[in-house]
């Protein structure tokens, strides 16, 4: 793609070059660009991404209410007591119907808002589905370049099918608070299923170690040979109570993913990431040469005129056009 | 690749205010209105407001002010986003500020000054207008 306007190609670069030193006023401007998904962005990524790869990256997801934002905030404290700088992208929901988004967050994090060795970013869904948003993934790859050492993905409040966050996140914490049992039932399905660690928030209220005991038993109908073993935390993020045994498991599941698990996970991320980019990359191709050789509205007509549906239109035009046929499956 | 620019805005109560309905009520009209609006809560330094600023990346501030201390914080405010260089963010303020105080207050660089009562479509409006 050729980029013909010099000057904002000259302040991309600046951007670039801000971001791997860790200029804060940079990486802000370079998650913008990609929130707005410019081709732009798309450079960007190319020119950061061999700076990536450092990073412990940490997924916080859990109902709304059970005090994710709370709780990093304290998560953040013992990050810095330990010298470690850190990013947060903190996800909350845009409004389908006015594509605004009120997005409050940080209000938690305020006090850390000076501190140079925290960078924090507010970001809207714009309507992705999953819990967080399209400029999520790429977001972490900004602060992954600007040598934050942990970086902190919070999902909007979730249930059960906010589930991409383990496409960002190398170690997910499931987050509840007291006097969800019956509601843990419901959601065993959903991010009962990707949890590395599970924390039951508020665990001076009562019925804590019932949530504890709860999960405990949800846990154990995973009957899989998990090499993992997902511990079950509490926590009293008002207080900063339990978060030091937190970091401690979060410092554990970091080796074990080095150590006894070498490259899978990250083998297993980049699949994911290189099919969705080969389904987005190929589907534009074919769908802009069709249009050059002007046969898209072709193939549409026999949709309406042959009464063929869309699929086995699409699969004969890829035949046709493209000679690429699916080899029968017996 | 369609451009999804979007407005984003920051609501900030700088100082020792205890009350933020205002700034909430504004908040949420320029969400209604499709911007993002992020909330810094209350109790601000002028450096928290302008440092989330520049990390959020915005285009535009709301200072919500109620407690008398306009002539002290606002212009601090002002001079961090000059310091910092982001000379190009729309400022605007609301809340208590005596009528005798607009014209400094305009000359230091707040764009609007949106007093009690004003009805929100005319900041929504006057966002619009004043962001491109």
């Amino acid at each position: 793609m050729i980029c013909k306007n010099v000057q904002t190609l000259e302040k991309i670069e600046e951007i670039i070059q801000g971001v791997i030193v860790g200029d804060h006023r940079s990486i802000a401007k370079a998650i913008t660009v990609i929130e707005n998904n410019t081709v732009k962005a798309r450079k960007m990524i190319t020119s950061i991404f061999p700076h990536t790869g450092k990073a412990h990256i940490i997924g916080i997801t859990g109902p709304g209410g059970s005090g994710k934002s709370t709780l990093i905030h304290q998560i953040i404290l013992n990050y810095r007591r330990r010298d470690k700088s850190v990013g947060v992208i903190a996800v909350d929901p845009t409004s389908p119907f006015t594509g605004g988004a009120f997005l409050g967050d940080r209000i938690r994090m305020q006090p850390l808002s000076t501190d140079q060795g925290v960078f924090i970013r507010s970001m809207a869904t714009r309507n992705y589905q999953g819990g967080i948003a399209k400029a999520t993934k790429d977001a972490v790859k900004v602060l992954d370049a600007a040598g934050k050492d942990i970086i902190i993905v919070e999902t909007v409040g979730a249930g059960q099918s906010e589930v991409e966050i383990i496409k960002v996140a190398q170690t997910v914490v499931v987050l509840f608070a007291p006097g969800l049992g019956d509601e843990i039932q419901a959601i065993k399905a959903g991010i009962m299923e990707i949890g590395d660690i599970f924390v039951v928030n508020k665990a001076d209220r009562e019925n804590a170690n019932k949530t504890v005991v709860d999960i405990q038993a949800m846990l154990r109908l995973n009957n899989d040979e998990r090499a993992w073993r997902p511990p079950v935390l509490q926590t009293t993020a008002i207080t900063g109570e339990g978060v030091s045994k937190l970091i401690e498991k979060l410092e554990e599941h970091k080796s074990f993913l080095k150590e006894k698990m070498g490259q899978k996970r990250s083998r297993e991320k980049a699949e994911a990431e290189l099919v969705e980019a080969i389904k987005n990359k190929a589907a534009s191709l074919i769908i802009d040469e069709l249009k050059k050789k002007g046969k898209l509205t072709e193939y549409i007509t026999k949709i309406l005129e042959e009464k063929s549906d869309p699929v086995s239109i699409a699969e004969k035009m890829l035949v046709n056009e493209f000679r690429i046929q699916k080899k029968c499956q017996s | 690749m369609r451009n999804n620019r979007k407005i984003r805005v920051l609501i900030a109560k700088p100082g020792l205010d205890s009350h933020d309905r205002g700034a909430k009520i504004i908040a949420r009209a320029l969400r209604d209105a499709g911007m993002e609006v992020i909330y810094t809560g209350l109790r601000q330094t002028p450096e928290q407001i302008v440092e989330t600023a520049l990390q959020e990346d915005v285009k535009v501030i709301g200072l919500s002010i109620l407690s008398g201390a306009h002539k002290t914080l606002f212009p601090r405010i002002i001079g961090l986003l000059n310091k910092k260089g982001l000379t190009e963010i729309l400022v605007i303020a609301g809340g208590i500020i005596p009528e005798e105080d607009v014209p400094e207050m305009k000359k230091l660089g707040i764009k609007e000054i949106f007093g009690p009562g004003t009805p929100t479509s005319e900041i929504v409006q006057f966002v619009l207008e004043n962001t491109s």
